[in-house]
Formats: C-alpha cells, sequence, structure tokens
C-alpha cells in the first residue's frame, strides 16, 4: 500500500467539525503538521483533542469539513490513510493474554507485512524499544513503560509516516516517561517521523514539541512555538502560564463520566 | 492479492482468540457443566414419561444433538462482551485503525468461536458415547457435524458482537444475552418436537435459526436419526443468516467505539 509520499504538510485539516448530538466536541478546526515534526494537542479534558485524533486517524467520521493525513483523504479514503498511520490510544491497546512477539505479529499480519519479513521487522522493534528480552513474555506481566513501548513497536512495526499519541505517557512513572520521550526523539532523529501528540502534560510539550496547538471547547485557542508562545506573556512566563492564558484562566470542571474512567482506567494498568 | 489479504486478516484475528482459549481453556470446561446436567438429569427423567413423540429414537438420543446446539447457542451468545470489554481496554482501538477490512475483522471473530464451538462438541461427544448412545461415525457425517458446530457458532457469535455493537455496555448485554437465549432456546426443537406445539410457537420455531441447526445434528450426529426439513435447507438457511449479519455487523463493529 504505498501512496504519495508526504514532503510538506502531513496533516492538513480545515474546518473540521464533530457533533455528539447537541454538543459540538470540534469547531471548525483547521491545522497544518509539517512533515517531521513533534506536533502537540494539548487542551483540558474535553477540549476535543482526541475527538481530532479519532477524525484523523478515521476511528471517526467528521460531521463537516476535510482533512488529508499522508496524502489521503480520511473521508473518501479511510483505509488509505490507516495504511500509513501508526496510532498509539490512550488505553492500553496491547492484548495482555498474548505475548509481547504474539501482539507484534498480529499488528504485522493486519497491516500487511509478509511473512519473509515479520521476523526481522519484530526482532528490530522488539530490540528499539529494549524489549528484546521479553518477546516470549505474556504483556500482563509487563510494567506501565514497557507495555507502552511495546504499543510504540506495535504502532511503528509497518513504517508509517505519521504516528498519532495520545497521552502516551499518562499514568507512566518519571522514569518511564522520560523512556518513551527518549525514544520518540530517537525516532524523529533517526526516520524523520512526523508525530501528532495529544497531552496534558506541559513538560512534556516542552520538551518534545517543536509546535503546539492549545485547544478548549473543540476550538484552537493559541498555536505555535513553546518559546514564541512562552515569550508572548512575558520573560518569565511558563507553558502553564500559556495554558492558562490560552483557556481564559479559569479553572473549568470538563470531562465527563466515561473520560475520566477510562483515563483512571489507564493509569492503574500502566501504574 | 485482495483475497489474500482478507484471508491473512481474518486468520490472524481468529488465531490470536485460538491461542487466548488454549493458554486458558476453564471456560471451555466450565461450559461443559451445563450440557452434562441438561442430558444426564433432565434427559434421564424425561425419558421415563414417554410422553414426548420422538419417533424411534430414545429420549436421550433425541435430546443430544439439541443439547449440543443449545451449549453452541449459550457460549455464543455472550461472546460479544469480551469485545465490549476489548473496546474498554482499547485493543478494538488498535484493530479498527489498522488498515483490515473491518468483515475480515467480524470472520476472525466468527472463526475463532467457530473453533470454540468444535472444542465444546468434543466434550459434549465424549459425554453421549460415556451415556450409551449410538452414534454416526461415518466420514461425511463427522464432517457434516464439523461444519454446522463451527457455522452456528459463527452465526450466533456475530449475532452477539452485533448486539454488542448496538447496546455498548455490559450491563445491558447481559441483559439482553438473558433476554434472548431462553426464547430461542424453548422456541426450538432442541429438547421437544416442532410438532407439539401451538401453531404460533410453531411459526417462531420455523424462523429460529437454532431449529435448523438441532434438525442437522439429529440428522448428522444420531445413528438412526433423521433431518425433518432436509440437510440443504439446514446449511442453507444458516449460511445465509450468517452472510446477513455479517454484512451487518461489519457495519456496526466501527461504531462500538463511539
Amino acid at each position: 500500500m504505498t501512496g504519495p509520499l508526504p514532503t510538506g504538510d502531513v496533516v492538513v485539516a480545515e474546518d473540521l467539525t464533530r457533533r455528539f448530538g447537541e454538543i459540538l466536541a470540534v469547531d471548525r478546526l483547521s491545522l497544518r503538521v509539517k512533515s517531521g515534526q513533534i506536533f502537540g494537542l494539548l487542551g483540558p479534558n474535553g477540549a476535543g483533542k482526541s475527538t481530532t485524533i479519532k477524525m484523523l486517524t478515521t476511528l471517526l467520521e467528521p460531521s463537516a469539513g476535510t482533512a488529508s493525513v499522508a496524502g489521503f483523504d480520511i473521508r473518501s479514503q479511510p483505509r488509505r490513510v490507516r495504511g500509513r498511520i501508526g496510532y498509539v490510544p490512550q488505553l492500553v491497546s496491547a492484548d495482555g493474554a498474548l505475548t509481547a512477539y504474539e501482539n507484534l505479529n498480529l499488528s504485522a499480519r493486519l497491516y500487511g507485512i509478509s511473512s519473509r519479513q515479520r521476523k526481522a521487522r519484530i526482532a528490530e522493534g522488539l530490540e528499539f524499544m529494549g524489549l528484546s528480552e521479553h518477546g516470549g513474555r505474556l504483556v500482563k506481566t509487563f510494567s506501565g513503560g514497557m507495555i507502552r513501548r511495546l504499543e510504540l513497536a506495535q504502532a511503528l512495526l509497518h513504517r508509517p509516516d505519521l504516528l498519532f499519541l495520545d497521552e502516551p505517557t499518562i499514568g507512566l512513572d518519571p522514569m518511564a516517561r522520560r523512556t518513551v520521550w527518549d525514544k520518540l526523539k530517537e525516532l524523529r532523529r533517526s526516520l524523520n517521523l512526523t508525530v501528532l501528540i495529544t497531552t496534558h502534560d506541559m513538560e512534556e510539550a516542552d520538551q518534545l514539541c517543536d509546535e503546539l496547538a492549545i485547544m478548549l471547547d473543540g476550538r484552537v485557542m493559541a498555536r505555535g512555538e513553546s518559546a514564541a508562545l512562552k515569550a508572548g506573556l512575558g520573560q518569565a512566563a511558563t507553558l502553564n502560564d500559556v495554558f492558562a492564558a490560552a483557556c481564559g484562566g479559569v479553572i473549568r470542571e470538563s470531562g465527563d463520566y466515561r473520560g475520566v474512567g477510562q483515563r483512571r482506567r489507564t493509569a492503574s494498568q500502566l501504574g | 492479492m485482495i483475497a489474500g489479504q482478507f484471508l491473512e486478516q481474518g486468520l490472524a484475528i481468529a488465531d490470536v482468540e485460538a491461542r487466548k482459549v488454549l493458554r486458558d481453556p476453564t471456560e471451555l470446561f466450565s461450559r461443559a457443566v451445563q450440557p452434562v446436567l441438561w442430558l444426564v438429569i433432565f434427559g434421564r427423567v424425561f425419558g421415563r414419561v414417554r410422553g414426548i413423540p420422538t419417533g424411534h429414537l430414545d429420549y436421550t438420543a433425541f435430546l443430544a444433538p439439541g443439547i449440543l446446539a443449545q451449549s453452541i447457542l449459550f457460549s455464543s451468545i455472550f461472546y460479544g462482551i469480551g469485545v465490549i470489554w476489548e473496546r474498554d481496554l482499547g485493543i478494538v482501538h488498535k484493530l479498527l485503525v489498522s488498515p483490515a477490512h473491518r468483515s475480515a475483522l467480524v470472520l476472525g471473530k466468527a472463526l475463532a468461536a467457530g473453533l470454540r464451538g468444535l472444542a465444546q462438541a468434543v466434550l459434549i461427544y465424549v459425554l453421549v458415547c460415556l451415556m450409551g448412545i449410538g452414534l454416526r461415525w461415518s466420514p461425511q457425517a463427522l464432517l457434516g457435524v464439523v461444519l454446522m458446530v463451527a457455522a452456528a457458532s459463527a452465526l450466533f457469535s456475530t449475532f452477539s458482537l452485533m448486539i454488542a455493537c448496538i447496546v455498548k455496555t455490559r450491563e445491558r448485554f447481559m441483559g439482553i444475552g438473558q433476554l434472548l437465549t431462553m426464547p430461542l432456546f424453548f422456541a426450538s426443537n432442541a429438547i421437544y418436537p416442532i410438532a407439539l406445539m401451538p401453531g404460533w410457537l410453531r411459526i417462531a420455531a420455523r424462523l429460529n435459526p437454532l431449529t435448523y441447526v438441532t434438525d442437522a445434528l439429529r440428522g448428522l450426529m444420531i445413528a438412526g436419526g433423521g433431518s425433518v426439513y432436509g440437510l440443504r435447507l439446514d446449511f442453507a438457511v444458516i449460511a445465509a443468516a450468517f452472510l446477513a449479519l455479517t454484512a451487518a455487523t461489519s457495519v456496526l463493529y466501527p461504531t462500538i467505539i463511539r
């Protein structure tokens, strides 16, 4: 499954909108992510970050607007989009009842990696993520950091153009979190991989992202490089200040019961 | 090329499901308890009544294919709860964001359910042999049983997956599952002939796929048993229902994450 190689903008979204009944989860979002960039979507719970990612990964149809991902239209060419992206959801997507090798082998078969290439790709993925010794272990015996690294290996097995990460370090301890960051930086350095990441963690956004968009109520409230956003508020401003300013400086009660449950479950599984 | 990919994707799903069952086969053995109760207690007691017209078959011989069909129904109808669990874990997200055909994912699940059904059939065959019920051992008859057990398991598990995609929560699913199993079981020829039923129930039984599963198994499994509707019709009904449900479930499957 080959397509036009993305050279400029890997993600181009125009007026992307998603409604759930009366609720407007994403409101006319326009976005461009350049090739090789780590782009961060920030925002409080319920801001529309995960809904945006679900639309861009074709898990959810937009109510209005258009987007192309890796050169393919998300509405008319969803299978082509799926063949060119990797995705690590906020939830724990590795199957605990299978070994690491079996999880990777399942991904390889679903992505059409030929049986001749499979073993080598799986070995390479395990090695890159520091899991070579653990390929035969059931994933339910893994630590949170190991699970996340395995999920990254699964998402990268078919060598995608673009990686979507929905709060990848939620529930991880500081060491495991730093390891995930290092792996992402290494991937960008070695493969020029484009990454679109959602996070609540300002340190993560500061450390990793070349460009940020801060979302609130389904809309982008601020956008730019971290340094430029901070400079816009003053010399001593932090990304937390930028976030608070973009969100109106008001503590808002956001997120729903299901969302909170999912986040806590993920944190508990990985922690 | 596309057919090859489709087959590979379906087999990949069936493969991991089978590995999980083999790694922890507790469920297969626990599900074998209910058929034992039906055959050994219910079958023996009602066999003494002699009020149920089963032709030249002993009542336990008449009952055995019905209990195999029931066992397939009861285990397959709750298959969807596992998919709700996988959705909550995030496993479904990973499958749906792959370029795999949605219908291949659904068919892979159905194939895995077919394998589970066959494992249950083996346990029931052992039990039926121990009870001294005469079975047909010809290769054609055994192949027919294998095909019908696999097809029926695939049908009812796909039905279950479709319900899971509609109701989306474990609590609602359990309620619907309980609501469906008993009417499907009692409105069929599993434990008594349809001829004994009042007219309205007879119509319901003729529309019930479990009737055709039991009818085929009665003809293929039991020495001296026969199919009332004919094996061709039995297989055609199950195949048509399975294809229709697979088409509907392939459309509904991506909606389970919303």
